[in-house]
């Protein structure tokens, strides 16, 4: 049984779900809760810093990038006003793993936040939260509203001479205030729309200070690095993707759901922990990440679900939401229903991004309608190629990740609609 | 003459207040939900009540609220009821969902019933794709729908009858989440405890409770190497 896939679960930031009260503060408290706090706020800023770069904390919203050196990034001594921003927007389909970590142990992420603001110099942080994630929210609120009373927010935190405001901030039904730099411009009050970099947030961030903008899942990660210590945190994962990871598992399978687990397990071995495939479903196209990372197929199985493996793949580990479609399910509409939502929350400001989203969304319903052409799969690709890079921000490239991948994997399906071996849909008005 | 009252004119100073000085437009999402809850969508009264409070154009507050989803340009009915079709809740049957909610209804997306009282909007990934389909009203979780469950859902709330959401907290109306969404605690105790997490949330924990795994070596007495005081 050594080797038995259970042994790649690593019940980390999600093992106080169980305890139905963690949300209150006194239950928190009882499992292990403010513990790494106390212990933070004796050590030294840039002993913190060291701490999280030793760990090899990569950030969980998707994009990788190593939170110590993040951190590290924020000039000190500056006489300026440092910020810590907590990304709690979550929106990339597939993604479902913050908004039960807030609401199921918001203080985790609000402890986080204490020990981050204290290492960066911050006096105040910011946690966006999606719009619509109003029970994650209302549990947070209640959390900020219990660490105030209690004093581990507010002045001189537990006589540390360590201030600290937390604002719970939130959004308004807008994805791309996801990207950092849209959500700093949100935060300020104006529509959610990138900013041109460099210059950087660690530079140029919110009210153009010095900002750390960092996901739930990587500043929830830091209580957990501060007890356990970095060499701890590295026994799980690989050398370059360290530590813990929720896969959020979604689609064809028996139990969906969360599954924390070292990084670098397998799809296969997720399917298996989930209970394999629903009766009567093969596994046929999957995410990794999000919608926003190129399709893999059955044959993508045995990848490792880390950083550079899944990279090395051809797609991208985003969020580790790994959605998961079968045989019954159709890639080109599939394809299509996420260039819907790309369409929807592009956010208008590069052309690239908004009008190849509106053009790839029409050949779509061409196609799927049976009115489309053999020369409309090459206007996709082209599409996509004034498109990817050319874009703004990732929002831009992301879109195009479903579409190359599923006409490179799935081609056939495409050739099915417009030979007209499968028969045309009735696309909707409403919905689709 | 202003819909607001001095009890909504000294919530938007207590938001303006959260945010530095000098740095008062961070105030402008948070107040246009303020306003929401008082009418239950942005009437030009709300992005001038907005504007005075800032000191900004009207236009520039216009701007900003037609750009987010969540801020509504037409009264909205008491329940916001929101089908989740984006691709995995589709494929698992959103789209019939959504499909047979607006038949029932008689409305379409962004529509409102004739009794005012229901708003049906289809809505991008609501971030419960381990639940799907799911569908929220106003906000709060219905998971696993099917389309007879959402008719009936929609049913029992044209009755004015509030069934109770999946994992979230008891319902209230879209004027009252809209008050939570510009900042203000809910004031009912019992809604914040609502809820308790569902089997997807829970799936990888149980597992590793019944094969007892748990990771190594886990001591919170570990130190935290002490460089500077090395220098």
């Amino acid at each position: 049984m050594t080797t038995s896939v259970y042994e790649k679960l690593t019940p980390v930031l999600t093992k106080r779900w169980l305890s139905p009260d963690a949300w209150r503060l006194d239950v928190y408290e009882q499992l292990d809760g403010y513990a790494a706090m106390r212990k933070a706020l004796k050590a030294h800023p840039d002993d913190l810093i060291a701490l999280i770069k030793d760990s090899g904390l990569r950030g969980r919203g998707g994009a990788g990038f190593p939170a110590g050196l993040k951190w590290g990034f924020i000039p000190q001594n500056d006489g300026k006003s440092h910020y810590l921003v907590v990304n709690a927007d979550e929106g990339e389909p597939g993604t479902c793993k913050d908004l039960p970590l807030m609401t199921h142990d918001p203080h985790s992420l609000i402890e986080g936040c204490i020990i981050a603001a204290y290492a960066i110099r911050s006096k105040r942080a910011y946690i966006y939260i999606r719009g619509e994630a109003v029970h994650a929210a209302r549990r947070l609120r209640h959390a900020v509203d219990e660490a105030y009373a209690k004093g581990y927010l507010g002045k001189n935190i537990l006589g540390s001479k360590f201030d600290l405001d937390l604002v719970v901030h939130s959004g308004a039904g807008a994805y791309i205030c996801g990207e950092e730099t849209a959500l700093l411009d949100s935060l300020e009050g104006f529509r959610g729309q990138p900013r041109l970099r460099p210059p950087f947030p660690a530079t140029h961030g919110l009210y153009a200070s010095p900002t750390v903008v960092n996901n739930v899942g990587t500043i929830a990660s830091v209580p957990y690095i501060v007890l356990g210590g970095a060499a701890w945190w590295k026994t799980m994962g690989t050398e370059k993707s360290s530590g813990p990871m929720i896969y959020s598992l979604s689609g064809r399978i028996v139990q969906p759901g969360q599954y924390e687990c070292s990084m670098g397990i397998t799809l296969r071995e997720l399917i298996e922990l989930a209970g394999g495939m629903l009766p009567g479903h093969n596994l046929k196209f999957w995410t990794p990440g999000g919608s926003s990372t190129p399709l893999l197929t059955a044959d993508h199985m045995d990848v490792p679900l880390d950083f550079e493996s899944v990279a090395a793949a051809g797609s991208i580990l985003g969020t580790t939401a790994t959605q998961i479609f079968s045989d019954q399910d159709c890639p080109v509409y599939a394809t299509y229903r996420w260039l819907e939502f790309y369409l929807h929350e592009s956010c208008g400001k590069c052309t690239p991004c908004r009008e190849g989203n509106y053009w790839l969304v029409r050949i779509y319903r061409r196609i799927l309608t049976g009115e489309g052409t053999m020369e409309d799969l090459d206007t996709l690709l082209d599409t996509c190629d004034n498109i990817l890079g050319r874009a703004f921000c990732g929002l831009g490239d992301g879109a195009t990740s479903p579409v190359t991948s599923s006409i490179q994997y799935f081609k056939q399906d495409y050739l099915d609609y417009i030979e007209g071996r499968k028969a045309p849909m009735a696309l909707s008005k409403g919905g689709h | 003459m202003t819909v607001f009252s001095k009890e909504i004119f000294d919530r938007a100073r207590q938001i303006i207040s959260r945010y530095p000085e000098g740095r008062e437009r961070s105030a402008l999402l948070p107040l246009l939900h303020l306003v929401q809850s008082v009418e239950g969508y942005i009437s030009p009264k709300g992005i001038e009540f907005c504007a005075d409070q800032l000191g900004l154009q009207k236009a520039n507050v216009a701007a900003v609220a037609s750009f987010y989803t969540m801020y509504k340009r037409r009264p909205t009915g008491d329940f916001l009821v929101s089908v989740c079709t984006n691709t995995m809740c589709n494929v698992l049957g959103g789209q019939a969902v959504y499909d047979a909610v607006s038949e029932r209804l008689g409305v379409g997306h962004d529509e409102t019933t004739t009794d005012g009282s229901i708003t049906l909007e289809h809505a991008e990934c609501l971030a419960a794709c381990d639940y799907g389909p799911v569908m929220t009203v106003n906000y709060d979780f219905f998971d696993r729908v099917t389309p007879e469950a959402a008719i009936d859902l929609v049913e029992q709330l044209r009755k004015g009858d509030r069934p109770k959401p999946s994992r979230g907290a008891r319902l209230c109306t879209l004027k009252e989440i809209s008050l939570q969404l510009a900042g203000f605690s809910d004031d009912r105790p019992e809604a914040v405890a609502d809820g308790v997490p569902g089997d997807p949330s829970l799936a990888g924990l149980r597992l590793a409770q019944k094969h007892g795994v748990s990771p190594a070596g886990f001591d919170i007495n570990t130190p935290i190497p002490n460089r500077e005081a090395a220098k």
